[in-house]
């Protein structure tokens, strides 16, 4: 087994009394997907905020390659390779499709100095923005104001947005969630293809995606981790059957 | 013409036009549209921040006035100061100011940032009125207008009208395709993705705080260049051109010609230049010239409620939506 890239080790985020997200350590592989479920409010997204930067840990480490990076702001930890897609729509409603990608893919190169350049000018930059388009399956879009799309192509978008960051580890925050069958479909099969050279954390609701697509299953209730390990282990874990009494059929898909 | 071939025309026909203008009409005309250049400067700088970063300053008067001091502080008392090295020397010195203050300011946002900006304009405020460094509440008179010299032959000389209204509308000119220049770059993409959204320009690996000071040293440099022509024009500097009262001018100009496009910020200081001379003339409105305030108060209230996007956003409307009768002729 490949060496983890990114770990955490204790990991832990108080709100004043709340703990939000406690003690909690996992690893994510290249060439796997790590998938974290539970009840909302388990913390999941918390704990996206704080390996992504978004939010600080109370206590605990995050290690990326080796390196401390808890305590980073979030454009340094992007810029190391880590990026993430957000539960709520997060993208430039104003631009177009296309634009937001580019913008994207441009915080990859160092042009930021090139002031009197178009910003349209750069190959490798719109060839990285398209290119991360097709793969969400937006291509099609890309002329159109990212506000007028429809739920599911804004989050298609947020997740293209990602891609053109070229991330090496990935953290996708329920990318399904608003996508109609035909699109979730599709971001499955995307992901997988993923798989082969990124390190994915995905939270997820949707079990048929959760169970086709997991490699390792990481079960949050209430801030912990309740059972980590291979979707057989956590499936037939006494502790996870008990959180989740009456949940059977959740679990079994 | 289609749209595109327009936009890119356009200005220069505009400061063709503009060029003519003082062989045409009259000194008071002259030194009028001078002023408004001036302001459209300002306004643009002011604009760059508030429209394209997302940042409101409510103190741009610290750049224009500090650039104004400058001048009078630089320059020797009785004879013509150099242009070559008092314009550049006030900008550096705006830009630096920006620096400095923007590492402090720029922790903020929103309300907070608001304040902050005017806290430190005040500040300035305060130190030029009540202190001797700049001859205090009366300010400095400026007795000679700056040259620009090569050698012993005088290349410029501000004193005379026509030579300082091109050197003003140069610049002017200058500043409206630098800035239309950078904003079509991957610099101006990346201000205009901070201020739609912040938080998502940071997720995606953009040193946000970064890129706000250069637009915040960027916008102060500008508004330092607007400073000095006017200090140069005016013939004097004195705290006012420090005061809250210039910061919430320059904004309004901003406001009324709407936020967010370079063209609205010169449509902007015309149009607020322009109604403050008509509605002061007392031979026109008498008694109430004198409360010209409030009638401009009414009308930028008018214009924040029913034109959103100000005078520029009109335009906009007008150009997409034409009259029956233009119809044939609007797309030439």
């Amino acid at each position: 087994m490949s060496e983890a890239i990114l770990r955490t080790a204790g990991l832990t985020k108080r709100f004043g009394g709340l703990v939000a997200v406690s003690d909690v350590s996992l690893d994510l592989h290249v060439g796997e997907v790590h998938v974290v479920i539970g009840p909302n409010g388990a913390g999941k997204s918390t704990l996206t905020n704080l390996l992504s930067g978004d939010l600080p840990a109370t206590s605990g480490r995050v290690m990326l390659d080796g390196r401390d990076i808890a305590g980073l702001s979030s454009d340094q930890i992007s810029r190391m390779g880590v990026g993430r897609s957000y539960q709520k729509t997060n993208i430039f409603l104003p631009f177009t499709v296309f634009e937001n990608a580019r913008l994207a893919a441009q915080s990859r190169t160092p042009y930021a100095l090139h002031v009197f350049g178009r910003a349209e000018q750069y190959d490798a930059i719109n060839t990285l923005a398209g290119a991360a388009l097709e793969s969400a399956g937006l291509s099609h879009r890309a002329q159109r104001v990212a506000a007028t799309l429809s739920h599911g192509e804004q989050r298609q978008l947020e997740i293209a947005m990602c891609l053109a960051t070229r991330p090496r580890v990935l953290l996708l925050d329920e990318p399904l969630a608003g996508m109609g069958p035909h699109e979730s479909q599709r971001m499955v099969e995307l992901i997988g293809k993923l798989r082969n050279d990124h390190a994915i954390m995905l939270i997820e609701h949707d079990m048929d995606a959760v169970f086709a697509l997991a490699n390792r299953l990481t079960v949050m209730v209430n801030g912990e981790v309740l059972e980590s390990g291979s979707p057989e282990q956590v499936r037939s874990s006494p502790a996870v059957q008990a959180a989740y009494l009456g949940g059977e059929e959740m679990l079994h898909g | 013409m289609n749209t595109g071939t327009l936009s890119r025309c356009l200005p220069w026909v505009v400061v063709g036009l503009f060029a003519l203008f003082p062989m045409l009409e009259s000194t008071f005309y002259t030194q009028l549209v001078t002023k408004v250049l001036i302001m459209a400067i300002f306004a643009m700088s002011l604009d760059l921040l508030v429209g394209y970063t997302g940042l409101v300053s409510f103190g741009h008067a610290a750049y224009f006035g500090l650039a104004g001091y400058a001048l009078a502080l630089m320059g020797p008392k009785y004879e013509a100061a150099s242009l070559w090295w008092t314009l550049p020397g006030a900008i550096g010195l705006c830009v630096a100011f920006a620096l400095v203050t923007g590492l402090l300011v720029l922790r903020t946002r929103g309300i907070y940032f608001i304040m902050v900006t005017l806290a430190f304009a005040q500040m300035l405020y305060f130190v030029f009125h009540d202190t001797k460094l700049g001859g205090g509440s009366d300010g400095i008179y400026i007795y000679a207008k700056p040259t620009m010299n090569l050698g012993e032959t005088v290349l410029v000389n501000l004193e005379k009208l026509d030579q300082f209204y091109w050197l003003v509308l140069f610049f002017t000119a200058a500043c409206y395709f630098l800035l239309r220049r950078i904003l079509g770059s991957s610099f101006g993409r990346a201000l205009m993705g901070i201020k739609v959204n912040e938080h998502r320009m940071r997720a995606l690996g953009f040193p946000v705080f970064r890129y706000q000071l250069a637009s915040f040293a960027l916008a102060g440099g500008l508004g330092g260049l607007a400073g000095y022509l006017a200090a140069v024009q005016f013939g004097f500097v004195n705290p006012e051109i420090l005061s809250w009262h210039q910061s919430g001018a320059v904004l309004m100009m901003v406001i009324l010609g709407g936020m967010g496009t370079l063209h609205g910020a010169v449509i902007g200081a015309f149009a607020f230049v322009l109604l403050q001379e008509v509605l002061s003339n007392q031979a026109w409105f008498g008694i109430a010239a004198k409360h010209w305030q409030l009638a401009m108060g009414i009308l930028i209230m008018l214009v924040a409620l029913y034109l959103p996007q100000g005078l520029a956003g009109l335009l906009a409307k007008l150009q997409r939506k034409p009259p029956a009768e233009a119809e044939e002729g609007a797309d030439v």
